[in-house]
């Protein structure tokens, strides 16, 4: 007889169940947690805690646990494949999942030499620019392919030295509720990624319009559910970044990334 | 010891007389009227409707332009997008030509785009001279230097243009607004349509007049003016495939609503509230002329001006003693005059904003500081100020006042500075006056704000990305950054 796993939400380090008390049930069976709107408000508050300690990490360190992370899961491609039906097809997505933490897990310390610059201004100063994290990041995974879709979003932003707070794809959330178990067991800071597993429609428009969110992935979004973000995006001027959801690439970290410009004089 | 009002008045009776200096202004012809440059040429607007811009220096009308309708937009969307067949396809090294040729015919015309700058803008014409007119012809330089480079710039990509840009500029700085706007654009591939603030026009009118000079192909840059409903025309056509804006952040917070779902690609280049830090450790005298520099430049118009300025405890006194003194030798007055260093306030509107302002400032309990000052009878003007004893919840502390007014507020430890320096809902910039390079560095880091200026202030230069965090928008203008708006990567 199994000792079935009770599926928790991953906010600041912990399994949770959520303060609401509500499930729900994808596939007719497995109880998963509703998450609420005051769930979705203490991730982000855990992720902007754990903002500092993330992006101040060396760049080489945050490369190491994006590493570990792809470590951690590709010992667990058994369970993933399991959870994502079987077969030659979850496989292969659980692979490609793998994959993409280890390219990017070698993106962290090359991006600065890749996307800065050293910019020849007229005058006595040294004038650089280097791309700094943008801050807490919701990322609303897609409903297609759970494990690699939301893979694919999460790596990238956390390469750049954001922290995020992640809407698991609600019709399949074990994949990415399961992830936070990878991800806890790699080092990954507590608070850095919380997974929220619920309805999208109820939480969207909670955390489009949440103030302390700086940017939303809406790669994961319906044409509608973009218009709706955009509208609520802009009370902070937040930046929702709709890059496809096969880009993989130096341009989608950047696009999570601000520029920042010094002028540093020159003089004796 | 405090200066006091009288004090300062006997210390600008030491500073020397000047005579007056004006500007020429006989080598200058501004047309009574001005219609649409669409299709590389002027057309009259289908709306009748037009509007007086006036010099804010002296409230004369200079000339009169059309407020352009839905009619007149759609036609200037609809001849960038012809045009946009043709130019996304020249040969990129033709593209460069007519950019470097638009960068040569504004240094030829730089002393008659500065007078213009100057008798529509308010600013003296010592930095519409010397800062704008160069600035927006080496600009132009820049990028068109990039158009036939772009894939070096964007490894493993085919860089494409995206269409037609619709482009809303503000008043503070017309021309290098226009040219931040429309290099990178066309350097890209792009065709635009733009649309200069209702209080500055004219020397995007010259702009047009060196559009046909350059013989650059109909329709490539269009200009429509008009106030905001044009501008919201402007960005919400549905073949305007890209919104670049410059201007207020409620603003900027519109258009990303109005655009919401569209596809359009935004560019946002919003307000600021810049901390300007000054460690006790600094060159003072240096730190004086970079404070004042930072917020009076342009009237404190200036979306990245150092409004809050922050000193360290321990030199707050000597600081502001020597920056009383030099506000008192500021010399306000003709924007023609070359010895002018603070100009008219752009138009009434804005005045009565700055004065809301400032009158909140007093109600909230902060002390204000001006230093004698005489104010021309006609036109728009407000006297340097700074206030002591802010709180940083008043709203000097808190919001963009756009106008010569300088909030103080102190810190002791560095940590301190930056805590306050990155409290507000703003990331533009920030400065940092210290002896110390790893200072300069260890708080460029921590600094939310896409531009940190150290041992100076508002400087700008076109190899160099400007943009903020935040709420001040997002996007980058200037350098290898400053294309990416502006292509297609996928």
């Amino acid at each position: 007889m199994d000792v079935r796993k009770t599926y928790k939400l991953f906010v600041n380090g912990e399994f949770v169940r959520s303060e609401s008390g509500r499930a729900y049930r994808p596939d007719g069976n497995v109880n998963v947690p509703r998450g609420s709107r005051k769930d979705l408000r203490d991730a982000v508050r855990a992720a902007r805690t754990a903002l500092g300690g993330w992006a101040g990490r060396t760049a080489m360190n945050r490369g190491q646990i994006l590493y570990r992370a792809a470590e951690m899961l590709d010992g667990r491609t058994a369970q993933f494949v399991e959870l994502l039906g079987g077969g030659v097809k979850a496989r292969r997505e659980v692979e490609q999942a793998v994959e993409v933490l280890v390219w990017y897990a070698g993106w962290t310390d090359k991006l600065q030499q890749v996307t800065g610059t050293v910019n020849p201004v007229s005058g006595p100063y040294f004038n650089f620019t280097i791309p700094e994290p943008t801050g807490v990041v919701a990322i609303i995974a897609p409903e297609e392919q759970a494990l690699l879709g939301l893979v694919r979003r999460l790596a990238p932003v956390l390469c750049g030295g954001n922290v995020v707070v992640a809407l698991a794809a609600e019709t399949q959330p074990l994949a990415a509720l399961t992830l936070a178990e990878v991800l806890a067991t790699s080092d990954v800071p507590a608070g850095v990624v919380n997974i929220l597993s619920g309805q999208r429609k109820e939480l969207l428009p909670w955390l489009a319009s949440h103030m302390d969110v700086n940017a939303i992935d809406a790669a994961g979004c319906t044409p509608d559910e973009v218009k709706a973000i955009e509208e609520s995006a802009a009370s902070n001027v937040k930046r929702v970044i709709k890059l496809t959801e096969s880009e993989q690439s130096p341009y989608l970290i950047a696009a999570f990334m601000e520029m920042k410009t010094v002028w540093h004089p020159i003089g004796v | 010891m405090a200066i006091t009002k009288k004090q300062s008045t006997a210390l600008a009776k030491q500073v020397f007389e000047y005579a007056p200096a004006p500007e020429a202004i006989d080598h200058v012809k501004v047309q009574p009227h001005y219609g649409l440059f669409i299709g590389g040429k002027w057309v009259e607007g289908h709306s009748k409707k037009r509007f007086p811009t006036i010099n804010p220096a002296t409230e004369q009308k200079l000339a009169d332009v059309v407020e352009a309708d839905e009619v007149d937009v759609d036609r200037a969307v609809k001849a960038a997008g012809k045009a946009f067949d043709s130019w996304g396809r020249l040969a990129p090294s033709r593209r460069a030509r007519y950019l470097f040729r638009i960068s040569r015919l504004l240094q030829e015309r730089s002393r008659e785009l500065a007078v213009v700058e100057t008798m529509d803008g308010g600013k003296p014409i010592k930095e519409s001279r010397d800062v704008d007119i160069p600035l927006s012809a080496a600009h132009f330089f820049y990028y068109a230097g990039w158009a036939d480079k772009l894939e070096w710039a964007f490894p493993n990509r085919k860089p494409r243009p995206l269409g037609v840009a619709g482009q809303v500029i503000p008043w503070n700085f017309p021309l290098l607004m226009l040219a931040w706007k429309i290099a990178p654009a066309l350097a890209a591939g792009n065709t635009v349509v733009l649309k200069p603030a209702e209080t500055t026009p004219l020397s995007a009118m010259l702009f047009a007049e060196i559009c046909m000079q350059a013989e650059l192909p109909p329709g490539v840059v269009n200009i429509v003016t008009g106030a905001g409903k044009t501008g919201s025309l402007v960005v919400t056509h549905p073949d305007v495939k890209k919104v670049a804006f410059t201007g207020s952040t409620e603003v900027g917070k519109l258009i990303q609503r109005s655009i919401a779902g569209t596809g359009k690609r935004l560019t946002l280049e919003l307000g600021g509230k810049a901390a300007n830090i000054v460690f006790e450790d600094a060159p003072l005298d240096q730190a004086v002329e970079g404070i004042v520099n930072g917020i009076y430049f342009n009237q404190g118009h200036v979306c990245c001006a150092g409004s809050r300025l922050l000193v360290q405890e321990s030199i707050a006194e000597p600081l502001l003693e020597k920056l009383k003194r030099r506000l008192s030798t500021l010399r306000l007055g003709d924007p023609l005059d070359k010895n002018t260093d603070i100009g008219a306030i752009n138009s009434r509107a804005q005045l009565d904003k700055i004065r809301g302002l400032v009158e909140s400032g007093i109600e909230e309990g902060a002390e204000l500081y001006q230093p004698e000052c005489v104010l021309p009878e006609r036109g728009f003007w407000f006297p340097p100020s700074l206030f002591t004893n802010v709180s940083q919840s008043y709203r000097i502390a808190r919001e963009e006042i756009f106008g010569p007014v300088l909030s103080v507020l102190t810190f002791r430890t560095p940590n301190e500075a930056v805590e306050k320096a990155n409290n507000t809902p703003y990331g533009l910039s920030a400065g940092v006056w210290t002896d110390k390079g790893s200072r300069i560095l260890w708080m460029a880091e921590r600094m939310r704000a896409g531009v940190v200026w150290a041992n100076t202030f508002n400087r700008f230069d076109p190899t160099s990305p400007f943009g903020g965090y935040k709420e001040s928008g997002f996007g980058r203008e200037g350098g290898l950054h400053g294309l990416l708006p502006y292509v297609d990567l996928s």
